[in-house]
């Protein structure tokens, strides 16, 4: 099967053909998947370089122009690195544009920590108006990434990965899906992890979410399925674990809920290996999860990972 | 925005040191009192081709404050040349003020960006050139305005190294040079720019006839720096 980052460039390179606004920046991440829409649109595919600060500086004068900026790199460079210019050059200048990142959590878990950002959607919490998309399949995200640039000059975040479930469901940019009822709990699955949950949640009685977009936070859904189970919600996130807690607990405020929140550690693991190895290694394989899931819903203790 | 002519009286190079005194209550204000006062006045007065009412206008010239601190200067020529009100000078700072210690371009009408954190201006005038030249807006040009202090931040030198070689020919930038940047040497800010390709000149920052010939000279496939030196900030 071909990656999310596999239909990046196919995917906007069709939307630079189509609409005029639409402008490409890199940070010399992805140049090659964008030659030839380069060579058609010289003007508007742009690489400058290993120049994080420049990405998002230059991609805020687009917008300030009247263009879509559509800017790519790896999640640690275009997130973290950056963040300031994140905050101000797009925030504070009150323009918007869409970041598509690359490598999640640890998709490249030989390259180690500093090819990590299992925190990208955390510090973009720290700011206010951003839209989430965190797909789940390849076809999710091309949908995603279509929605994303056509929404108008909103701030939005497009995080692509090499994890990945087996089908796509039919996302729309916005609401949370239900893909199983129960009455015993609440579990959501965040983009790639719902085909862990699925596994880990078979035999349970419990209602199974499953979003792609994140934020803004689909609390509607989750009222509505803690009123038909009970409040007891299991957040199954690939990045930072507790990312979502407290948009869950806002969304269930005037109503008794626990919530636990699963996803990436915060401790370092300074371990390189294979994506499984880590997945396993923040208690996010189908195993870890069930255990930590009935423990948490049966009142017990439950062990903390990472 | 609307002018009507009962309100707008001509303001001259010598109404702003009693602008300045609306927001700082200081009459007292000499040139000397800011370092970037010769440089806005000269591109308000005589480079840029941007008014009140074309301050929307796609084809206009885009004047980036990068330096934001101490932005008196700044607000008093945006008031002499019609963009902000005269009578919004005395709130300067305060809670329903549109103009801050640092200026905001969603407040200030003809502000193109806000500016305050050193370093982010000349990226976006980057991005801004890119854009205009992607849509086919030749004529407008773009100016940044930094000091030299701020060119400590590295923002900056990912802005430069990547302009020259890229040819942005429409994009300038204006380096107030006070000599407060720290571990600064003789002639290292022009030659930073030019070894990335840029066209530069040094001049007088308080000469108004300098400053207008270096800002105006033709500088074709390479984007232009002007170091406009002023009296040292700690002498």
């Amino acid at each position: 099967m071909d990656t999310m980052r596999d239909r990046f460039a196919p995917v906007v390179s069709r939307l630079l053909d189509e609409d005029p606004r639409v402008a490409v920046v890199l940070a010399a991440i992805g140049t090659d998947s964008f030659a030839a829409a380069a060579r058609r649109h010289p003007d508007r595919v742009i690489n400058v370089g290993i120049r994080e600060q420049l990405l998002i500086g230059a991609g805020a004068g687009l917008a300030l122009t009247g263009l879509r900026p559509v800017l790519h790199t790896f999640a640690s460079f275009l997130v973290e690195r950056p963040f300031e210019q994140v905050k101000l050059d797009l925030g504070h200048q009150d323009v918007g544009a869409v970041l598509v990142s690359a490598a999640a959590s640890f998709d490249w878990p030989a390259g180690g920590y500093t090819h990590m950002a299992p925190g990208d959607v955390a510090l973009l919490d720290t700011l206010d108006g951003w839209t989430v998309h965190v797909p789940g399949h390849p076809d999710e995200a091309e949908t995603l990434l279509r929605h994303a640039v056509a929404a108008d000059d909103d701030k939005v975040y497009v995080r692509l990965s090499a994890q990945a479930n087996a089908r796509a469901l039919p996302v729309d940019g916005q609401r949370t899906h239900t893909v199983r009822e129960g009455r015993r709990g609440v579990v959501v699955a965040v983009g790639p992890m719902l085909d862990a949950v699925l596994a880990a949640t078979e035999g349970l009685d419990v209602t199974v979410l499953y979003a792609a977009t994140v934020r803004p936070f689909d609390a509607a859904a989750l009222r509505r399925a803690a009123e038909g189970a009970a409040a007891d919600v299991v957040l199954v996130e690939p990045y930072l674990a507790g990312t979502s807690t407290a948009a869950a607990n806002d969304a269930l405020a005037d109503v008794p809920h626990r919530v636990l929140g699963l996803g990436v550690g915060r401790r370092e693991l300074r371990r390189y290996g294979t994506l499984s190895e880590h997945v396993s290694a923040h208690g996010l394989d189908p195993r870890s999860l069930r255990e930590r899931i009935t423990g948490f819903l049966t009142g017990g203790r439950v062990a903390a990972h990472g | 925005m609307t002018t009507t002519t009962e309100e707008r009286r001509t303001y001259g190079y010598a109404d702003l040191p009693r602008l300045m005194g609306l927001m700082t209550g200081d009459e007292k204000h000499g040139p000397a009192a800011t370092s970037t006062l010769d440089v806005l006045w000269v591109l308000y007065d005589r480079v840029l081709r941007v008014g009140p009412r074309s301050a929307r206008d796609p084809g206009r010239d885009r004047f980036l404050l990068s330096k934001g601190h101490g932005p008196m200067a700044y607000y008093a020529v945006l008031a002499a040349k019609g963009f902000v009100p005269v009578d919004l000078l005395p709130g300067f700072g305060s809670y329903d003020s549109p103009l801050g210690h640092h200026p905001d371009r969603v407040l200030v009408p003809g502000a193109e960006i806000g500016s305050g954190s050193l370093g982010h201006g000349l990226p976006i005038g980057v991005g801004t050139a890119l854009g205009l030249r992607a849509q086919g807006l030749d004529e407008p040009r773009v100016w940044v305005l930094v000091g030299d202090a701020e060119l400590d931040e590295g923002s900056n030198h990912e802005a430069i190294a990547f302009a020259g070689p890229a040819g942005l020919d429409r994009l300038h930038t204006v380096v107030v040079d006070n000599a407060s940047a720290t571990h600064a040497r003789p002639g290292g800010i022009a030659a930073r720019f030019e070894a990335a390709g840029w066209s530069t000149a040094t001049v007088d920052g308080r000469d108004h006839a300098a400053l207008y010939e270096a800002l105006t000279a033709a500088h074709p496939g390479r984007p232009r720096v002007v170091v406009a030196r002023v009296e040292p900030k700690y002498s």
